[in-house]
């Protein structure tokens, strides 16, 4: 800092600054600690296996994740403003199956899947106004939220699967744009353009400011003027959308619509969200976050079958995972306080 | 009294905060069977003696003698241990569970034999011996009584019986009246008269002069933080214990400078809320700076809040330009123009996680934001007009509010509100726990907005600060509007007069003596 360095050695100090400083806005990212995590990961079972690194597995990989991450965009709003979403995977089933039984009495695709929307976005809207109006805490309101949804699966349907999907519906889940010589899967694409979307609203627009500030602190946040219970609402309703979006989208994976489907995906959309640095305490989240979050949760799932891990013990490592990943996130944020 | 009676003697007692000295060697004792009146101002150091005595807070100096014998009190348990109990404001009892329980809480007795082993509770003898407890304190209670479904004044017996059952032989009372009716007070004083007689002292926090001159055999005053006086009983008179309370000479720390005041701006008429506020009327006029003077709990936060539309009021009509207008939320309050900044900054007016520049945006959103889309630039530009503006403190606009330092936080509660330009603004306590340097930046900033034309409610509980910055000072006791005073005519005894509700009894004496000198 003194004032006789030569202009030329000022420069290049500042020019290593400003690299350093540029360094550590990449390190201070809130998403760098869980991307390091994915990138180790990857780079393990890339070492370790001669499949994880194949473009099929990968497009696999990220196909099957899409569903659970558009979900997990909706859950971590939910976490920010301090609430969760117990319905999502209940939810996600419904709309699906809604989206099923209209196609099999006929209607067009497009008016079906609007439908199946439409049935998320009622589902999450009634959870918003259970926990505004009814003045539930979120975690009931949704738990009450994930038994109805279910009941009404099972109900609609007898227990029954609705089969026979016809193909221009299963085309959203199962085909793949040729892109660049590779075959891109359709969900994956929806997921970036949701993910885009989500992010932009969260970090540009005034809900998503409001989602913060609620989040971080409520009551201060009622003071300063703002109508907290119409951003819980958008929060929850918007969640419902974004969840029935991902059933959709499973649903023309699989072809198929059963009343048990996405059954305890709940739990993978809360951990992806959490994984992904949402903060349990509220205010704190991103959507890039949550990506990263979602795919390192599907990374070792693929990883734990490559290797040849029992299916028996997958879910306990699972658990392992989310915890130790979580602990290292909070060691690194206490470091930077 | 000699030497020998004193069960308790605090020497010398210093305690620090950040940024405030509050206590300065302070001296107590409390003799076996005498009522000390502890009085003073808020904030002058009441209940950090008396968390000091019990081992919440770690004193910086000083020395404490039980019974002549010095001992070292570091927590609670402790001070537990050596018969020091503390019936707070905020009583500690489980609502969930019997008064047995709580009166044994931590201490349950045991069962004999092989419930021993399995650590079970002897439910017998903890009824029974909860019984004797409450019947020395003369208390209707079945020991079996849920506290939840006791009341006030029975929950308080239950926290005195606790005392008794750790062997308590210093009992402090943090205002144990404000939260009875008279004729539950009744019942407290007449077992305090009970633990007297037992031997036991008892340390009387409260507001109330005409308390003190009842029940009290001693009073001591402290006043920022500093011993100021004390005396028996029979030498006491209200006039001599407010003249101690506030016995400071106004400082030329209050820079008001005068604004022209205008057509009346804000009317409140018959403001109520049930057992908290009742019938508060004023106006506020354009330029004018309305003091809130009153002890804490006197109903000045809770009609702020519901001016503010935070709290439902049952009855009550708000004007603004002479216009009725309906304010049923903060949001309704914001639209017709009135801004509140709160009693903590914390907790109420910012967004700790949030940089600074957010924080000051928040109310603002939706004026720089097109179709949804929020205009950063703008708002970036905004907040660095205010942070210039009001001389914030801050390494950039992108810096946590929580990073900041208390005059600075509150300086950017002021400025998000100031960013809206609100038409009445409403200050809670706006310079509590800043420093002399931004308290001053804070009260010049109030001079400046007054002769903007804005009209400012400010609730104080410090007197020179109601003093010096008002143009009138609304005085209110136990949820009611004592007075509104002219600045001219306002004195410090006379506002502690009307807050403690002692007012009548003051005036009359002053006169009678005035007439017979």
């Amino acid at each position: 800092m003194s004032s006789v360095t030569p202009a030329h050695k000022g420069s290049t100090e500042a020019v290593a600054q400003a690299r350093k400083t540029a360094w550590r806005n990449v390190i201070g990212r809130p998403e760098f600690g869980v991307f390091l995590i994915l990138l180790v990961m990857t780079m393990g079972l890339s070492v370790y296996t001669d499949t994880f690194l194949t473009s099929t597995n990968i497009f696999n990989i990220l196909r099957a994740f899409s569903w659970i991450a558009i979900s997990a965009f909706g859950q971590s709003m939910a976490i920010i403003t301090n609430g969760i979403d117990l319905s999502v995977g209940a939810v996600m089933g419904l709309s699906g199956l809604a989206t099923a039984m209209l196609l099999a009495q006929g209607v067009n695709v497009p008016v079906a899947v609007l439908g199946g929307l439409l049935t998320g976005l009622i589902a999450g809207l009634l959870n918003g106004l259970m926990i505004t109006k009814g003045k539930l805490p979120p975690f009931i309101a949704t738990l009450g939220m994930l038994l109805m949804a279910r009941g009404l699966c099972y109900g609609l349907t007898g227990g029954w699967p609705v089969r026979d999907l016809p193909q221009t519906f299963r085309n959203l889940g199962q085909y793949d744009v040729p892109i660049a010589g590779m075959g891109v899967p359709l969900p994956l694409i929806f997921l970036l353009v949701t993910g885009v979307i989500m992010s932009t609203f969260l970090g540009r627009t005034v809900w998503g400011y409001r989602i913060y500030a609620l989040g971080g602190n409520e009551t201060a946040t009622a003071l300063s003027g703002i109508n907290t219970n119409r951003v819980k609402l958008m929060v929850y309703s918007l969640g419902g959308f974004l969840t029935a979006i991902g059933g959709v989208l499973m649903t023309a994976r699989l072809g198929v619509a059963a009343p048990t489907a996405a059954s305890g995906y709940e739990l993978d959309v809360i951990a992806a969200a959490v994984v992904g640095g949402t903060s349990m305490r509220g205010g704190e989240g991103t959507i890039l976050g949550v990506l990263i979050g979602a795919a390192i949760m599907q990374v070792l799932r693929n990883g734990l079958v490559l290797t040849g891990v029992s299916a028996y013990w997958l879910q306990a490592v699972q658990g392992l995972v989310i915890v130790v990943a979580i602990m290292l996130d909070q060691l690194r944020r206490r470091e930077r306080r | 009294m000699n030497e020998r009676d004193l069960i308790l003697r605090m020497e010398g007692i210093s305690k620090a905060f950040p940024g405030v000295q509050a206590l300065d060697q302070v001296d107590f004792e409390v003799a076996a069977g005498e009522v000390v009146a502890l009085v003073g101002e808020n904030g002058a150091g009441k209940s950090t003696l008396m968390k000091v005595l019990c081992g919440v807070y770690p004193r910086d100096a000083g020395h404490i003698f039980l019974q002549g014998r010095e001992v070292e009190i570091e927590n609670p348990l402790q001070a537990q241990r050596l018969g020091i109990a503390i019936i707070y404001q905020e009583f500690n009892l489980t609502p969930n569970q019997s008064a047995a329980a709580n009166i044994f809480i931590a201490r349950e007795p045991r069962q004999r034999g092989v419930g021993r082993l399995l650590n079970l509770v002897d439910r017998r003898r903890m009824e029974r011996e909860a019984r004797e407890h409450l019947q020395r304190v003369g208390a209707r209670v079945p020991a079996t009584a849920l506290i939840r479904d006791l009341s006030v004044a029975q929950q308080q017996m239950v926290e005195v019986a606790k005392a008794l059952a750790v062997d308590a032989r210093v009992i402090v009372m943090d205002e144990p009246t404000s939260a009875l009716g008279e004729e539950e007070v009744e019942t407290l004083f007449t077992i305090i008269g009970t633990l007297k007689q037992q031997g036991i002292a008892i340390i009387f926090i409260t507001h109330r002069l005409e308390e003190v001159l009842r029940i009290a055999d001693r009073v001591v005053v402290l006043r920022d933080g500093r011993r100021v006086g004390g005396m028996p009983i029979g030498e006491a008179t209200p006039e001599k214990i407010i003249h101690l309370m506030v016995g400071r000479e106004l400082t030329d720390l209050y820079h008001k400078e005068e604004a022209e005041i205008g057509v009346p701006l804000l009317e409140v008429q018959g403001l109520a809320r049930r057992g908290v506020v009742e019938d508060v009327s004023f106006t506020l006029r354009r330029g004018e700076i309305l003091g809130f003077a009153g002890l804490v709990g006197a109903g000045r936060t809770e009609t702020a809040r519901m001016l503010f539309g935070v709290d439902r009021r049952d009855a009550g009509v708000i004007s603004m330009d002479g216009k009725p207008v309906d304010i049923h939320s903060p949001v309704d309050a914001v639209a017709v123009g009135l801004g509140l900044v709160p009693e903590d900054r914390g907790l109420q007016g910012l967004v700790l996680k949030l940089p600074v520049w957010e924080n000051v945006a928040l109310p603002s959103l939706d004026h720089y934001a097109r179709a949804g889309w929020v205009d950063r630039p703008a708002l970036r530009s905004l907040a660095q007009e205010y942070v210039d503006k009001l001389n914030i403190r801050t390494p950039g606009l992108q810096q946590k509010a929580m990073f900041l330092s208390g005059g600075n936080q509150q300086k950017v509660v002021l400025a998000k509100w100031l960013a809206l330009h609100p038409k009445v603004l409403i200050m809670d306590e706006p310079t509590r726990g800043i420093d002399v340097g931004a308290k001053a930046e804070v009260h010049a900033l109030m001079s400046q907005l007054a002769q903007a034309g804005m009209g400012i409610i400010m609730i104080s509980s410090e007197l020179p600060e109601i003093m010096g910055m008002s143009d009138r000072i609304l005085v209110m006791h136990e949820g009611r509007v004592a007075a509104i005073l002219e600045r001219a005519e306002a004195t410090q005894e006379k506002i502690m007069a009307y807050a403690s509700g002692e007012i009548a009894n003051s005036i009359v004496n002053a006169t009678s003596k005035g007439a017979s000198a």
